[in-house]
C-alpha cells in the first residue's frame, strides 16, 4: 500500500532530515513509527502525502508515486487520511461543516449525503451530540477525534496519524487511542507517529525506529519490544518505558 | 455681538438635502465600493506577495510600495487629467479618452486601498499557523480551495476590525476628490459655502459630520472586536 524507496530529504542545503530510509506498509498493516524529537518520523509521515516534497528516493502510494511531478496531488491526499498533532479542525467552520467541507468540494458529495456520512461517524467517535458546536468548545481529546472522524469521512484507503496524542492533556489520551485500536481492529492500513508504546503493543504489526533522520529498526512487533538489535532503540525503549 | 452672532445656522439646515443626498450619498458610494474594490484586488495582491513564484512577489511589492510612496491627493489629480491622453495613446484615438470624475476616482482610490488592504490581508494570512492549509491539503483541496473556504475566511475574520478602521480612513480619506470639484460630502459642503459666502459655518459643520460618523463608527468596530475576542 505505502512504499517509501531511499528517500533523501534535506531542509536547505545542510540539514539532512532524512537518509536514505525505504519501508513499507501493507494494507490492513499497523506500522507504528517511534523515535527521538528531532529524529525525522513527523518528516518522513508528511512525505507520504506529499506534504513534504523529498529530494531523492520514491515514494509509492496505492501503485501512485507520489512524487512524480504529474501525480494529482489534491486526488491522491484525498484518499490518505491525516491526523495532526494539533487537530488542526477549521475554527471558523461548526463540527458538522468541518466534515462535510472535503467531501463536497473534493468528492462533489451532496450536502445531505455528506451531512449523513458525518452523523455517522460523529457517532462512532462518541461526539454526535457536538455536531453544531464550533472546535473552540471541545476538548482536546474531543477534538482529536472529530480530526479522525473528518478524515474518516473520505473514505480513505489508508490513514496517517502524526503524534495524534501529544498535545493531549493525559486524561483525554485514552479516548483517542480507543477510537485509533477500534480503527486498527477493523483491518485499517495505518501509520502512526507515537511514543504511545501501549497503543503500540496493542494493535501494531510492526514498528520502526528511527533516530537523527534514519531508519534504525523495523522489526515485527514482538521482535521491537523483545530484543531491539540496535543500541540506540534500546536505550530509547528503556528511557519511555520507565514510566 | 458676540461671534457666535454671526453664525448663520441656518444656512446649514437649508443646505441639509442637498448636503446628504447627494454629497453625503456620493461619499458613501465611493467609500463602499472603493472598500470592497481595494478588498478584492488587495487579497489578490497579498496571495500573490505571499506565492511561492518569487517574481509574482516581486511585482506586487513593487506595487504596494510605489503606491505607498505616493500622495494621494496627488494620484487623483494626475490620474484625472492624465488617464484621458493615456488612454487616447493606448487605444490611437484622435481625441483624448473621456474618464468621467467618479470612474476616476473611483480607480485610484480602489488602487491605492487594494496597496493598504493588500498588507492587512497579507499580515491576516500569515496569523493562520501552517497547519491550517495543511490539514486542507491533507484532505485534498486544491491551493485555491484551501484559500477559499479555509485560510481567506478566518483571516478576513482576524483583520476585520483592522479592514474595518482603514475603512474610516478610507471615508475621511475620500474628502480628497474636492481636487476634481467633485460634489462629495465635502465638496458639496464647500460649494454651498462659496455660494453663500458662510464658509465657517459650512467647514465647520463638514468636520462635525465626519468627525460624528467616524467616531460612531470607530466605536462599533471596538465593540465588534470584543465580541470577535469572545468567539475566539
Amino acid at each position: 500500500m505505502i512504499e517509501i524507496n531511499h528517500v533523501n530529504k534535506w531542509y536547505g542545503p545542510s540539514f539532512q532530515a532524512l537518509k536514505d530510509c525505504t519501508t513499507s506498509v501493507a494494507k490492513g498493516e499497523v506500522v507504528v513509527v517511534c523515535g527521538p524529537s528531532g529524529s525525522g518520523k513527523s518528516t518522513l509521515i508528511k512525505c507520504v502525502n506529499a506534504l513534504e516534497p523529498i529530494q531523492g528516493g520514491d515514494i509509492v502510494l496505492d501503485g501512485i508515486k507520489v512524487n512524480d511531478p504529474k501525480t494529482d496531488l489534491p486526488k491522491l491526499r484525498s484518499r490518505v487520511g491525516m491526523v495532526f498533532q494539533h487537530f488542526e479542525l477549521f475554527p471558523h467552520l461548526r463540527i458538522i461543516d468541518n466534515l462535510c467541507l472535503a467531501q463536497e468540494k473534493v468528492l462533489g458529495r451532496k450536502h445531505d449525503d455528506a451531512v449523513v456520512t458525518a452523523m455517522k461517524l460523529l457517532d462512532r467517535v462518541g461526539l454526535k451530540d457536538h455536531a453544531k458546536k464550533f472546535p473552540a468548545e471541545l476538548s482536546g481529546g474531543q477534538q482529536q477525534r472529530v480530526a479522525i472522524a473528518r478524515a474518516l469521512a473520505m473514505n480513505p484507503i489508508a490513514m496517517l496519524f502524526d503524534e495524534p496524542t501529544s498535545a493531549l492533556d493525559p486524561e483525554m489520551i485514552s479516548e483517542v487511542l480507543d477510537v485509533m485500536v477500534d480503527l486498527a481492529r477493523e483491518g485499517m492500513t495505518m501509520m502512526v507517529v507515537t511514543h504511545e508504546m501501549g497503543f503500540a503493543n496493542k494493535v501494531a504489526d510492526r514498528v520502526i525506529f528511527m533516530d537523527r533522520g534514519e531508519i534504525v529498526e523495523d522489526a515485527k512487533k514482538a521482535d521491537f519490544f523483545g530484543t531491539p538489535r540496535s543500541d540506540r532503540a534500546q536505550k530509547f525503549l528503556s528511557k519511555i518505558l520507565q514510566h | 455681538m458676540t461671534m457666535l452672532g454671526n453664525f448663520d445656522f441656518d444656512v446649514i439646515r437649508r443646505a441639509l438635502p442637498y448636503l446628504f443626498f447627494e454629497g453625503m450619498r456620493f461619499t458613501l458610494t465611493l467609500t463602499a465600493l472603493a472598500a470592497f474594490g481595494g478588498l478584492v484586488f488587495g487579497t489578490m495582491i497579498a496571495l500573490m506577495r505571499l506565492s511561492s513564484y518569487k517574481w509574482l512577489g516581486r511585482i506586487a511589492g513593487f506595487y504596494v510600495d510605489f503606491i505607498r510612496s505616493l500622495p494621494l491627493v496627488l494620484v487623483i489629480f494626475w490620474f484625472y487629467f492624465l488617464v484621458p491622453y493615456i488612454g487616447q495613446w493606448l487605444t490611437g484615438a484622435s481625441r483624448p479618452i473621456t474618464v468621467g470624475a467618479f470612474a476616476s476616482s473611483l480607480i485610484t482610490f480602489i488602487a491605492f486601498e487594494a496597496a493598504y488592504f493588500s498588507e492587512i490581508m497579507r499580515a491576516g494570512i500569515q496569523s493562520i499557523s501552517k497547519g491550517q492549509p495543511a490539514a486542507a491539503s491533507a484532505l485534498g483541496l486544491t491551493y485555491a480551495q484551501s484559500m477559499r473556504y479555509v485560510v481567506l475566511p478566518q483571516a478576513f475574520r482576524n483583520m476585520l476590525p483592522v479592514l474595518l478602521t482603514q475603512t474610516i480612513v478610507l471615508f475621511q480619506d475620500t474628502s480628497l476628490v474636492y481636487v476634481l470639484s467633485i460634489p462629495d460630502f465635502l465638496g458639496a459642503a464647500s460649494k454651498v459655502a462659496q455660494r453663500d459666502g458662510r464658509l465657517v459655518e459650512m467647514y465647520l459643520f463638514a468636520a462635525l459630520v465626519y468627525f460624528v460618523i467616524s467616531c460612531v463608527a470607530s466605536f462599533g468596530v471596538r465593540r465588534l472586536q470584543s465580541r470577535i475576542a469572545i468567539v475566539r
